[in-house]
């Protein structure tokens, strides 16, 4: 093992050494060149991760997809039990592919967003590049200390992104408010962090998840203790990812953001939530998540309608892709607690869909505002763009119709696993977050006639369509939604095994798996 | 035996004291320095003289570290009792002493800068009423003060054997030792003098107050024990051979006094009330040497008393201490943060947040085992860290006199000789007889004054910024390490003591707000409106704002700063161990 290349530690390098690449292009002599030179580069950077990502892939082991593989463990600092510890599973292994795979095209799309300024485009560019280290080093930490250093040091990155990038007045306000909302709830997480290890094994890898796993398992802390600590850990994930009624920070970030930034925060950096409660909140704590189990649920699918009806009212094109999210996120946090291995995939799989769906979504939302001479983000200032500008309206349309799980598009494979799965589990649950899918369809499909169908107003007329740099991002993203749409079976594959490993982890504590019959994992892909 | 009578020439292995005697030593030769040394030349004299007896001092920290009696012998207790214990050389004293030195070099560095523009922070005749014809003359005479240096080494002398005595009354003396000349420098601010002599009045009162309630507390706990030694009123403690029977009201009541002028040395509320006054009033250097390195002093003698003294009570009486501390750990935490929230003076601020930290520190002391000692003395470190910087960085924005426009000159040209006199705008200060326009002034510490300081000097905003994010808990700094040790030292008594652990985490959150509203002003709020006075503003910054460059000083100090913070943040393990060893602590 000790020989092996470490993978995952050259994927949290690079994008840092692409980032400290990208700012020395100031010193650069020839200062024309400098916005193409910091393009360059941080495009460069970007590819080469994903080729390392691809390198990674060949080196993962699918047939085991539910055991953590390319392990790298070095102490810390072992004085308080913290390692350096990475490791993927199925499920992480694909959010770091799609943190991955998200960064090119976001570099893309920000070609142009601060016009001519190299400064500023450097600054921003580092940024992502920054924040991709981070991401995937939460994705793949095996150390819960280690995972929650990331997890706040992510919130700098992002703070400046949205507060030094965005656009209106306005942006300051939600950049203070995404971080003081992030800090609250990493903080009372950190005092979980700290409560563990004194309920863990102790001794220099006490963080180690594993390690606390099995001590854990082993030896339960006491029942009210167990609560707590799921709850520090479950509200700094609730809010992350974010859930009914602490989700109000998102609209007013992605509102204010930038699109590539609102892509990356809620296409990656929220799933770190769901991904938390999926890896750390149920092995950790599982007696205490069967306890709090029914008031998640009954939050999650409250976040599911509110996020969708809130959507169908809002004026502002991208905090109605937000508020579509908080509805996404509904389903995910919904999945993951409704105890069923068929949901608890699903729920795995909707992380990566729903990253790729809501992406497009931004991106494009993006490049429709930047046409607009005044750059409005207000529905009722466009119309009828269809004629006008049809790649974009037809990317758009994509990108909409699988936020509406439209079969044959990835999002419905994930989503009807979520439904069929929670329906094994809670009927009513399962019901009533059905409802959500029909709301889904008005938001979509009205946003869609509000913007691109009708008259066109005046001054939109000449709008130029998307351009070959615009199209490869809207492409790369759509084929994306249609091959994981019509061949999820790969990526079913990666999911299935981790989603068993966690049922095993919950039927410690007696609870069944009423899905475990229901054969829809193999098949569900190809008759779609 | 030897008679009563006779006198014993006491042994005194003065081996152990020399950290102690090179600073103290260094001070007095500092005063002869102001008496013998020509007025030129003593400024560098005092700079090399201050430093090197810091710099010697920590050396020998470091060698007696090593020492094997320190570190204590096979089957005997770690560390060494001097003159009867009135100094106790053991790993923990030597741990803090160390730190202490360490933050007074950065400290020191800062008072010795002088910027850009020629003056440190000094009153050129600290003795010269404000406003008088006669202070207006030894300023324009350009007269400098230079006996800050001895005070800062006598200040540092006291700092050293506050927490390093077993002795109450030594550690009454070292209280003064230290604070007396804490005292007169917090009134030597160059400018708005009044405040800052109503700052050391106001200190000198309320510490005077202190000392009152300190040392009456010792005559309680003499009264109880028959000693001022610690070791002795533990074993009285312990024995229960006191006359006044167990343990009761009167050590109790005892200890409380004592700890309550310490308390106000660390600026624990309700003994806070000076912090915002001092930390405002006082010459910036100073305030940052006075927060770093008091606090860490303090809260080592802190230690020592409440765990000698705390672990010969009884558990029922030790309750009743830790519910005492549990209140003031609380009230501290939460006065710090929420006052701090509506400061508009980026001093105040900063005092403010010292508070929140000693109550942060506190928590970690409550918890009451071997962790809290490891937890304390990172946490210290890291702070000081911290503060010393930020308030590095205070000393070099300054707000600038309004141009005069000369009448008689023509527009146009008037334009192009501003542009060119903003660059060497320092340089032209010291001029004897120059007009009262486009000198640089006092420090601009209202925090309107720092917008924009992100675009005019991002490498200074930049590390301001992280300072900040290290006072707040930001993972990857110092104080993110610190605040977790001293959390989990809490946790580690067990109990409720995860309430105080979640008290500390939410105002925590709070205290985040005010430090990211800085960051908020410095980067993203735009300082220049050319067009509201028709004085250009310097590079971003507000309309009579501008930065002074370091004369490399104090960028010396803000690059250790800043290196420290980042390495403790994210390599603390050799410190970590460090700070273990200091665990070691004889009575």
């Amino acid at each position: 093992m000790s020989t092996q290349i470490p993978w995952l530690t050259l994927l949290v390098a690079w994008p840092l050494v692409g980032a400290a690449a990208v700012w020395l292009t100031t010193l650069l002599p020839v200062r024309t060149t400098g916005v193409r030179a910091v393009r360059g580069v941080a495009l460069g950077a970007s590819l080469v991760q994903v080729a390392l990502l691809v390198a990674a892939f060949t080196a993962f082991d699918t047939s085991t997809a539910g055991t953590h593989q390319l392990v790298e463990t070095y102490p810390w600092i072992p004085q308080l039990g913290v390692s350096y510890a990475l490791g993927v599973d199925g499920v992480a292994l694909l959010l770091v592919a799609l943190s991955v795979v998200l960064v090119p095209l976001v570099i893309l799309a920000a070609w142009r967003e601060q016009g001519e300024d190299a400064r500023k485009l450097r600054h921003y560019l580092a940024l992502v590049l920054v924040l991709e280290a981070l991401m995937v080093a939460v994705f793949a930490a095996r150390d819960v200390f280690f995972f929650y250093v990331v997890f706040e040091a992510m919130l700098v990155p992002v703070y400046f992104m949205i507060g030094g990038f965005g656009g209106g007045a306005q942006r300051r306000y939600a950049a203070v408010k995404f971080l003081l909302f992030s800090l609250a709830g990493g903080l009372i997480m950190l005092a979980a962090v700290v409560g563990l290890y004194f309920w863990g094994p102790g001794g220099e890898q006490a963080y180690l998840t594993d390690n606390l796993v099995a001590s854990l398992a082993a030896q339960p802390a006491d029942p009210v203790a167990e609560r707590l600590l799921f709850l520090g850990f479950f509200l700094a994930f609730a809010i992350k990812a974010p859930l009914f009624p602490v989700h109000t920070w998102l609209p007013d970030a992605a509102q204010h953001a930038p699109a590539g930034t609102s892509t990356l925060l809620v296409g990656v950096l929220d799933k770190v939530g769901t991904f938390g409660m999926l890896t750390l909140c149920l092995p950790l704590f599982p007696e205490a998540s069967r306890w709090a189990a029914p008031a998640i649920v009954v939050l999650a699918v409250v976040s599911i309608l509110y996020g969708a009806l809130m959507a169908i009212g809002q004026s502002d094109i991208m905090r109605l892709i937000a508020y579509t999210s908080v509805s996404h996120f509904g389903f995910i946090v919904l999945g993951i607690f409704a105890f069923t291995s068929l949901s608890i995939s699903g729920s795995s799989l909707y992380m990566v869909n729903h990253g790729i769906s809501t992406g497009a979504l931004f991106l494009i939302a993006g490049f429709l505002v930047a046409r607009h001479p005044q750059r409005s983000q207000r529905v009722e200032d466009y119309g009828g763009l269809q004629r006008v500008t049809p790649v974009l309206a037809g990317t758009f349309l994509v990108a909409g119709l699988s936020a509406l799980s439209l079969p044959g598009l990835s999002t419905f494979v994930s989503e009807i696993m979520v439904l069929v799965g929670t329906f094994a589990a809670s009927r009513p649950a399962a019901l009533v977050a059905a409802l959500g899918v029909v709301l889904a369809a008005l938001y979509v499909l009205l946003t869609y006639q509000r913007v691109f169908t009708g008259p066109v107003p005046t001054g939109l007329e000449a709008l130029p369509d998307l351009g070959a740099r615009e199209k490869w991002v809207a492409g790369v993203l759509v084929a994306g939604l249609l091959v994981l749409g019509f061949y999820p079976a790969p990526a079913l594959e990666l999911v299935r095994e981790p989603a068993e490993v966690t049922m095993t982890t919950l039927g410690a504590v007696g609870i069944t798996d009423p899905s475990a019959d229901i054969e829809l994992l193999a098949g569900e892909g190809s008759d779609s | 035996m030897t008679p009563d009578t006779a006198f014993v020439a006491p042994v005194i292995e003065w081996a152990y004291l020399v950290p102690v005697l090179v600073v103290l030593g260094a001070g007095v030769i500092g005063v002869l320095v102001e008496a013998f040394v020509p007025d030129r030349a003593r400024r560098p004299v005092q700079i090399v003289l201050g430093l090197g007896a810091l710099l010697g001092g920590l050396a020998a920290v470091v060698v007696l570290w090593g020492d094997e009696r320190v570190q204590g012998l096979p089957n005997e207790v770690p560390g060494v009792r001097i003159l009867g214990g009135s100094m106790v050389v053991d790993p923990f004293a030597l741990a803090v002493q160390g730190i202490v030195l360490l933050l007074a070099v950065l400290g020191l560095l800062v008072v010795a800068d002088r910027t850009s523009t020629g003056q440190d922070a000094f009153a050129p005749t600290a003795a010269a009423v404000p406003g008088t014809p006669y202070e207006d003359l030894a300023r324009r005479r350009g007269v400098q003060q230079t006996e800050v240096y001895p005070l800062v080494l006598f200040a540092v002398g006291g700092m050293m054997i506050f927490p390093a005595t077993g002795n109450l009354l030594v550690m009454f003396v070292a209280l003064e030792v230290l604070s007396l000349p804490l005292y007169v420098l917090s009134a030597m601010a160059r400018r708005r003098r009044l405040l800052s002599q109503e700052a050391s009045f106001k200190y000198f009162l309320l510490g005077a107050f202190a000392s009152a309630l300190f040392i009456f507390g010792v005559a309680l706990l003499y009264g109880y024990a028959g000693s001022v030694d610690l070791a002795r009123i533990f074993e009285a403690l312990v024995s229960g051979t006191s006359p006044f029977g167990p343990p009761g009201a009167m050590v109790l009541t005892g200890l409380f006094l004592v700890l309550a002028g310490l308390l106000f040395k660390i600026g624990a509320v309700p003994f806070h009330a000076w912090t915002p006054d001092v930390y405002q009033g006082a010459p910036t250097p100073i305030t940052g040497f006075m927060a770093a390195c008091t606090k860490a002093a303090a809260f080592g003698a802190l230690l020592r008393v409440l765990y000698v003294v705390g672990s010969g009570l009884p558990q029922e009486q030790l309750d009743h201490v830790l519910v005492g501390l549990w209140v003031v750990a609380i009230a501290t935490m939460v006065v710090g943060t929420v006052v701090g929230v509506v400061q508009t003076d980026i001093k105040r601020l900063l005092a403010y947040s010292s508070i929140a930290h000693a109550g942060f520190l506190l928590v970690g002391v409550i918890g009451f085992n071997a962790l809290s000692i490891r937890a304390t003395v990172f946490y210290l470190l890291a702070y000081g860290l911290a503060t010393i910087g930020a308030f590095a960085v205070v000393t070099l924005v300054r707000e600038r006199a309004p141009r005069r426009e000369p009448v008689a000159v023509a527009v146009g040209t008037a334009g192009a000789a501003d542009a060119g006199s903003t660059a060497g705008a320092g340089s032209t200060a010291g001029v004897e007889g120059a007009p009262e326009s486009d000198v640089v002034l006092g420090e601009a510490t209202h925090l309107v004054e720092w917008a924009g300081l992100g675009k005019r000097s991002p490498w200074l905003a930049g590390a301001f910024s992280l300072f900040l994010l290290s006072m707040a808990g930001i993972p990857l700094t110092a104080g993110f390490i610190g605040k977790f040790t001293a959390f989990q030292a809490a946790i580690g008594g067990g109990g409720w003591m995860w309430v105080l652990v979640v008290i500390g985490v939410l105002t925590s959150a709070v205290a985040v707000f005010f430090y990211v509203r800085i960051i908020v002003l410095m980067f993203f709020t735009p300082g220049g409106r050319p067009e509201a006075t028709g004085d250009e503003p310097d590079g971003g910054l507000a309309p009579g704002v501008t930065v002074v460059r370091s004369q490399g000083f104090t960028t010396v100090a803000l690059v250790l700063c800043v290196v420290g913070v980042v390495a403790l943040g994210v390599f603390p393990s050799p410190v970590l161990d460090l700070a273990l060893e200091a665990v070691k602590f004889r009575p």
